[in-house]
């Protein structure tokens, strides 16, 4: 269970990070009122997911202690959410395959039987399905844009195909939470995500890269190597000054 | 403030023999408080110290994202993220809301944003200054966010309808900046020998800029006596400094924490403190472009708008397109 949250915590903690990265260096006014919004969405999350994990380990360790206190080999998030923003839209590609597997997997976990996960995912996939609704828009419109915008997006859903099939890959944890009936496998929701997937690229003009080759490691802790730079900004104030409180 | 300097007519005030009828009429009603809207009659220079005044207070508020924005990714907690993230956030929301006062004057903002980038346009001299430990979070909202106040506070009694409504939104936001910021300072003065090591850096280096935020003296400040008498600018540079120093003073002595200005006295007499002027030399430095992150801040800017090009011509592409397939 423990395990399980911080997969779930560790995803929105290191996207909310990526988009917050942004602030102030967005293409226009608007976006980077939006990316805020996004980004204390997920930071929001994050707090409840580890919050809970917290509690459920049961070392006295709040969202804050895990989000700052441990190191890469401990993370738990899928690999496409630490991919670098590169350009806006990488970015943009990059939340908008988050979000459609996201919202869909908040959606099964609120069928979970454990109340607490229960309560966490039923506030969570409200501002997802929000996240989904504004990307896919985004995606349908730059892919029909100019042949530059479109040029770009299919250039992004290329570089980050490979980090999509992880994200429907059961393990052994997987199936633990399944059985517990706290969350149903994540392969459950490919075919759901197979079929908006190709109906927003189409309506994009996009087309949906060969191959299935999927990059793994994030979920057992095995990470790229951009992780260990965005913990070293993010986690440098607790790390050098342990004693003190913010 | 974050419209410092902003040029009016280059003239002295008209005398009511001197104006025209419609000008008089025009000053009667600035006179007796009326706001001015959009589609009645202005001199045309009040029209033009206006987009000055609110096109460069705007830029302030775009440019005022970065120096905070070079912390949010290094903030300590989950939830002081949480709110820098929501604070800068809003600070884009009051460049959007002056753009469009800006633009009720027959200007658009892509013109404006233009002015801005190929350094044609002014914003505040306190954005030119670097954020160089976490206390600058806190010394940012408790000081600039402080000192804006002051000024955006009278602002609302401006005589431009549209500029005056937009202040009464922003000066809502703006109490949650100033409180976040002290905040920030509270617990960094009850903390660690190193933060509180910081608290006072911060103070040190942002209490000279945050007095020149309300621009040069009143006997040097050539633009002021048009303003004031149309009612742009509705408090002189002196009396906001000194409203500051008021206020801020005994905050400072509240944190602990030393006046970085040795000589400030209160006077008991008038309960005013005495207070040393920052460089004006450096001031004007810095609005030429001299400041130590002047040139980093445009680059900033010029990047964002740069690469978000395609973007943008992006999303207008697609928008014609669709009222092509309508039509
Ligand atoms: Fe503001
Ligand atoms: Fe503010």
């Amino acid at each position: 269970m423990y395990e399980f949250l911080l997969r779930m915590g560790d995803n929105t903690l290191v996207l909310g990070h990526r988009v917050s990265e942004w602030c102030g260096h967005s293409p226009v006014l608007e976006e980077d009122i939006a990316l805020a919004n996004i980004s204390l969405d997920l930071i929001g999350q994050t707090r409840l997911w580890l919050g809970l994990a917290g509690e459920v380990e049961g070392q006295g360790r709040d969202a804050d202690a895990l989000a700052y206190r441990r190191d890469a080999w401990d993370f738990r998030n899928l690999l496409i959410v630490e991919r670098p923003n590169r350009d806006y839209g990488h970015t943009l590609m990059r939340q908008f395959l988050f979000d459609l597997w996201h919202h869909e997997r908040l959606a099964d976990i609120c069928l979970s039987e454990d109340d607490r996960v229960l309560g966490i995912a039923a506030k969570c996939v409200k501002e997802a399905s929000y996240h989904l609704e504004r990307s896919t828009d985004l995606i349908v419109r730059l892919g029909g844009g100019t042949a530059e915008s479109h040029s770009r997006m299919q250039t992004a859903v290329e570089a980050l195909w490979p980090y999509v099939g992880e994200m429907f890959t059961d393990d052994a944890l997987d199936i633990e939470m399944d059985k517990a009936g706290i969350a149903p496998l994540p392969s459950n929701q490919r075919p759901r995500f197979d079929e908006a997937l190709n109906i927003t690229l189409s309506r994009a003009s996009l087309t949906r890269p060969a191959g299935d080759f999927a990059q793994k490691g994030g979920r057992s802790g095995v990470h790229t190597e951009d992780l260990g730079h965005m913990l070293a900004t993010m986690q440098f104030l607790p790390r050098a000054y342990p004693d003190a409180r913010w | 403030m974050y419209a410092q300097t902003v040029q009016s007519t280059g003239r002295k005030v008209k005398s009511l023999e001197e104006m025209s009828d419609q000008e008089r009429a025009f000053q009667a009603r600035i006179d007796a408080g009326e706001k001015i809207e959009p589609k009645d009659w202005m001199p045309d220079g009040y029209r033009k110290t206006l987009v000055r005044q609110i096109s460069q207070h705007a830029h302030s508020e775009v440019v005022g994202q970065l120096p905070e924005g070079n912390w949010i990714t290094r903030a300590p907690t989950l939830e002081r993220k949480a709110i820098l993230l929501a604070k800068v956030q809003d600070e884009a929301g009051h460049g959007l809301y002056l753009y469009s006062a800006a633009e009720t004057l027959g200007v658009s903002r892509a013109d404006l944003i233009d002015d801005l980038l190929a350094g044609r346009a002014k914003y505040s001299s306190i954005f030119n200054y670097p954020t160089l430990n976490w206390a600058d979070m806190g010394a940012v909202g408790w000081l600039v966010d402080g000192a804006a106040i002051i000024n955006q506070v009278a602002l609302q009694r401006t005589s431009y309808g549209p500029y005056s409504r937009a202040m009464v939104r922003i000066c809502k936001e703006e109490s949650f900046h100033a409180r976040q910021g002290f905040d920030i300072m509270m617990k960094m003065v009850a903390g660690t020998a190193a933060q509180k090591a910081m608290a006072q850096d911060a103070l040190n280096r942002l209490w000279w800029p945050a007095l020149m935020m309300f621009g040069p003296p009143d006997k040097d400040s050539v633009h002021s006596a048009q303003s004031m008498a149309w009612k742009i600018k509705v408090m002189t540079n002196d009396e906001g400094r000194q409203k500051f120093v008021d206020q801020t003073i005994p905050q400072i002595e509240y944190l602990g924490l030393d006046v970085p200005d040795k000589a400030a006295r209160k006077n008991p007499k008038t309960g005013h403190y005495s207070f040393v002027d920052p460089d004006w030399d450096e001031f004007f430095a810095v609005l030429k472009g001299y400041g130590p992150c002047n040139a980093d801040r445009m680059l900033a800017r010029n990047k964002a708008h740069d690469d978000g090009a395609w973007f943008r011509e992006g999303l207008l592409a697609y928008a014609e397109k669709q009222t092509i397939a309508a039509e």
